[in-house]
């Protein structure tokens, strides 16, 4: 006996829903999304993934998949629908992910997304049903959208050299290397419904056997937006747009791939992330250094400088020393030669916020960054100055101000690149917030050029002294 | 699979609350043997109707219908 009657990966009532109909879906009569969820739906059965499905719903009519569909789902932001079943599926790669989008979702705002999860060959099913309009939002013109076809933004019809032209994703994705299955396929008459049957079921077996990206596009029906009763919807599909959208298989080289794009995740272990970024390759101080008051640095100067690294250094002998610390660059697009500041925070209190608008540290490195900062420094706040490079001098009756030729200091210790480092002394001997030893130790432990740690400690040195025994 | 079942005709069972009234079904039989209700039902949608014989069992009619539930195929 053969029975067809609704699959059970189907929800049995469709409780999520509004409204008083729990039995049928939200789609206007004669929509395509329908038979392509009732395939899916099947396909799922008869494959016994219900269980380890994701289906990612888009923006769009079928942004309620999850209404429907008894598996895992996750509706995502317009377009992006590929990027999310990327993340789900590489955290959980035997879990089966479906992007399920339409053309709006897929072929507009996440065309991006589209190619280059495409290009990565995510090991994923994306079903692009394709109606050429924008429904949910009331038949406006797609990127898909038919010569000549008249929506609500092309009253008179698409015109190419105003529009553009239909873009033909199937082609489009079928270039890419990586990409292992693309068809077309269309809800028309009986025998293309089992052809795009057979299509969906083949790219959910790919992914099941870890055959890599497989795309089916869906030449679809809209009759509310088209404006048409559902029978000549289905003409007009066959009829109109697979001349524009020929069906066909485009690309099928996952027959020779199995298991050749499973990817598997290790478990997640915290300590591996600190060994990844070199955070934590250093014992802390037995005891947190104690403050007499938090720490609000700025440093300033030209891109090059290291600027950037010695706001790092900073951090990095407060974590060491077990004091909450925080970091956060600000900088021009350019590697060198631009301008850049950093602002960092040590306090033995959990720190706020980042962001430092008031300093009771800064640290200028060229003659603009005093003009542009100065004012900002608290009343009685320390400034050290690279006397050698800024030429004006600030405000010294409301600041305590040291100035000190780092620069010139540096190129004596060896290289001018050191700078920083003797900036670093200095204000180490100017707050006298930290042991010269215990930065000592801190920058042995982080520089990352180990050839150059001596040459680090040197100039270390030498802006401590300047500071303490003038030089 | 008893006797009786064996030597059963096919049938459609259409739900006449879960239809839209798409005509899809009608367009795809092969043999014509659905049809369109005069009277609405309670979503205002005049429902498909099998007319209660010839049907083959093909199931092309459930695979036309956009609807999860609206149609039934058995073919014993």
């Amino acid at each position: 006996m053969k029975v067809f009657e609704k699959p059970t990966s189907f929800y049995p009532r469709f409780e999520r829903k509004g409204g008083p109909h729990k039995e049928t879906t939200h789609y206007c009569p004669g929509c395509g999304h329908g038979n392509v969820h009732k395939m899916i739906a099947e396909a799922m059965d008869d494959l016994g993934i219900r269980e380890r499905t994701v289906f990612v719903s888009p923006v769009g009519c079928s942004v309620f998949g999850y209404y429907y569909f008894d598996c895992g789902n996750i509706q995502a932001a317009h377009g992006r629908a590929p990027a999310v079943a990327t993340g789900i599926k590489r955290a959980n790669p035997d879990s089966i992910v479906i992007s399920y989008q339409g053309d709006g979702d897929l072929a507009a705002i996440g065309t991006a997304e589209t190619l280059h999860a495409a290009n990565r060959g995510e090991n994923i099913t994306v079903f692009f049903v394709n109606n050429a309009i924008y429904g949910m939002t009331g038949g406006q013109m797609a990127p898909t959208t038919m010569i000549g076809q008249k929506t609500a933004t092309t009253p008179r019809g698409r015109i190419e050299t105003e529009h553009g032209n239909p873009i033909r994703m199937a082609e489009i994705i079928s270039t890419l290397p990586a990409a292992g299955y693309v068809e077309r396929v269309a809800i028309g008459t009986s025998k293309h419904i089992m052809k795009a049957r057979k299509a969906i079921r083949k790219a959910l077996t790919n992914q099941v056997e870890n055959r890599g990206y497989s795309f089916v596009e869906i030449l679809s029906v809209c009759p509310t937006g088209w404006k048409m009763d559902s029978p000549d919807a289905r003409d007009w599909l066959l009829n109109e747009m697979t001349q524009v959208f020929p069906l066909g298989v485009y690309k099928d080289d996952a027959g020779e791939r199995e298991n050749e794009w499973y990817r598997p995740v290790e478990p997640f272990v915290p300590e591996k992330v600190d060994a990844y970024f070199s955070a934590g390759n250093f014992e802390e101080a037995d005891e947190p250094i104690k403050l007499d008051k938090s720490l609000q640095c700025k440093f300033a100067g030209f891109g090059g400088q290291g600027i950037l690294t010695l706001g790092l250094f900073m951090a990095q002998v407060g974590m060491r020393g077990k004091l909450h610390a925080s970091w956060i660059p600000s900088y021009g697009p350019e590697m060198r030669g631009g301008t850049a500041n950093c602002s960092v925070n040590l306090s033995e209190a959990r720190i706020g916020t980042p962001l430092v608008d008031r300093p009771n540290v800064l640290v200028v490195m060229n003659q603009p960054s005093l003009e542009a900062f100065e004012k900002d420094v608290v009343d009685g706040g320390t400034i050290l100055i690279d006397s050698g490079i800024v030429e004006s001098k600030p405000d010294g009756d409301r600041l305590n101000c040291i100035l000190i030729p780092a620069t010139k200091i540096a190129d004596e210790v060896g290289t001018p690149k050191v700078a920083n480092v003797v900036m670093l002394g200095a204000l180490c001997a100017a707050t006298g917030a930290f042991e010269l030893d215990f930065v000592e130790e801190t920058l042995r432990a982080v520089v990352k050029k180990r050839n150059l740690v001596d040459m680090n400690i040197t100039a270390l040195k030498r802006g401590y002294d300047f500071v303490r025994n003038g030089g | 699979m008893s006797e009786t079942l064996q030597k059963a005709d096919p049938f459609i069972e259409i739900d006449g609350e879960l239809c839209k009234g798409c005509k899809l079904c009608i367009d795809v039989c092969p043999k014509t043997v659905i049809s369109i209700s005069d009277k609405l039902n309670g979503s205002s949608y005049h429902p498909a109707y099998y007319l209660g014989h010839d049907c083959t069992g093909c199931g092309l009619c459930f695979y036309a219908c956009p609807e999860p539930a609206a149609i039934r195929v058995v073919k014993p």
